[in-house]
Order: C-alpha cells, then structure tokens, then sequence
C-alpha cells in the first residue's frame, strides 16, 4: 500500500513525530510505501539539522533522516511546508541567501516545499495517516 | 489526476493554536487542484464561523472573512455539528451566512453551511477519501 503521513507537532514536546516514525518504519517492514511525509504546523521543527538531545535520549530528527525517504529521482519526500517553516525561523540554504540570513538549518534529508504537496500527497496515496492532537 | 472527496476537519477555535488559519490554507490550495472537498466544524471549530469576529485587541489577523472566498472556489459543503453548536450556547443564527451561486441552477445564490447531527456527520466522513484533521 501507498501511504503518506502528516506531521502537525514539533519534536519532544509531543509525540506524534515518534509514534508517526514508528509508523512509517513499521510499514516499510511490512513492505509497504512511504510516498511522503509532510511535515506542518510546528511539525517543521522535526527538520532541524541543530538538534541536539542529550546521549541517553532518541534524535527524533536523525531518526527520521536515517530513514532515508526518497523518490524514484533521490529526492527526499520529507517535505517541510514552506510557509510553516518560514515563520518559525526554519530555513533552507535557498530561503537564507533570497532573504539574507546567514545560516539555514533544514537537515539534507528534508526538502522544503508548498502544501501543494500534502493534497499531492492525499490524492496519491492510498492512505494520508496524520499524527498530532 | 484523479479527483478525491476530502474532508477537512476543523476542531479549534480561530485563535489560540495556529491550527484554524493554517487548515484554510490547505483548503485554499486544495482548491487548484479540482477535488470534491467538504469542510467540517466541530468542537471548538464551531466558533471559526461565527458572523461579528473582531480580532483587533488582541494583535492577530482577522481571517474570519477569507471563508466568504470559499464559494467562489466551489468549496461549498461546509457541515457543522449540530451537538457542538449547542453545547456552546449557539445555533445557525449565530453563524456566518456563507454563500455560493450554484452554476446547475441558474447561479442561484444558495447557503454553503449544513448544520448537521454527528450521527450525519459521521456518516460523510465515513464517505470520504481524505480526512484531514485539525
């Protein structure tokens, strides 16, 4: 089956990023596809490359780049929506130079795009799981 | 492309959590892409729809008037909870009169919002494809 998860929480404050990797990594076992994760909401949090939980706990954010999902074209379908991403202070190299911020913080294994992509994704898949409150 | 039925789910009120402003958005841009959408308005979602809302005192952005945009974008099934509405202390009259002019039926100006039992609406949701939730 063809699935697509949507992610409306940020990391460590809620669980809905570890119970949606859980998800995903579980239907991958089963043999199932991941098509996209659409990160929205404070949900975009879970794309920072900066971080950094302590040793003895799970790095919500390597976990879901280790899981490594791409299109056929090696893109990765973690997206993170533009506009949510934005107003948080979440930005890709692109977004820093065209508005002249020094630094971006979107970890290479998410791409940052529109929410064009989460009805992309709903029309798609077979099934669009969303995780948050 | 195919086209779905979706469902957009709208549970919390306009302010407080971002999520009322963030879920017309998705709405908003699901329209270019020509699938059968529905809105539903339950919970603290009703008051999302509430005519009169003023959001000057509190520095937020008064979003309330872009559900009037909705009907010229065929988005025009907007189900609210009858149960939700009333354990709130509000009833239709309190709602926005939200409209569309239905092409089939020489562009007659028609109401857009449905106040419906959550038996009844769960029963459209049950009928959809996507269900967005927020």
């Amino acid at each position: 089956m063809k699935i697509s998860i949507q992610i409306n929480e940020g990391p460590y404050q809620h669980q809905a990023s570890d119970t949606a990797y859980q998800f995903a990594k579980a239907a991958i076992k089963k043999g199932h596809e991941i098509f996209r994760v659409f990160f929205y909401h404070d949900g975009v949090n879970n794309a920072s490359r900066f971080t950094l939980p302590p040793q003895d706990d799970r790095n919500v954010v390597n976990q879901w780049a280790k899981l490594g999902i791409k299109n056929v074209d090696g893109e990765p379908e973690l997206v993170v929506c533009i506009a949510a991403a934005l107003r948080r202070g979440m930005l890709d190299e692109s977004e820093a130079s065209k508005n002249g911020i020094d630094a971006n913080n979107i970890h290479p294994a998410f791409r940052i795009s529109g929410l064009g992509q989460l009805i992309e994704a709903g029309i798609q898949s077979d099934r669009l799981v969303v995780f948050g409150d | 492309m195919a086209t779905k039925k979706f469902i957009y789910l709208n549970r919390r009120s306009s302010f407080g959590t971002v999520y009322a402003i963030e879920s017309l958005e998705v709405v908003l841009i699901a329209a270019a892409f020509e699938q059968d959408v529905s809105l539903a308005f339950i919970d603290d979602g009703v008051y999302q729809i509430v005519e009169g809302q003023n959001a000057d005192g509190i520095g937020m952005k008064n979003f309330s008037k872009t559900f009037h945009a909705l009907g010229d974008y065929d988005i025009n099934k907007l189900y609210v909870s009858a149960e939700s509405l009333e354990e709130r202390g509000l009833s239709a009259d309190d709602l926005m009169p939200l409209v569309y002019e239905d092409e089939d039926d020489d562009w007659v100006e028609k109401p857009s919002i449905k106040v419906v039992s959550n038996v009844k609406l769960s029963k459209i949701m049950s009928e959809q494809d996507v269900c967005l939730s927020f």
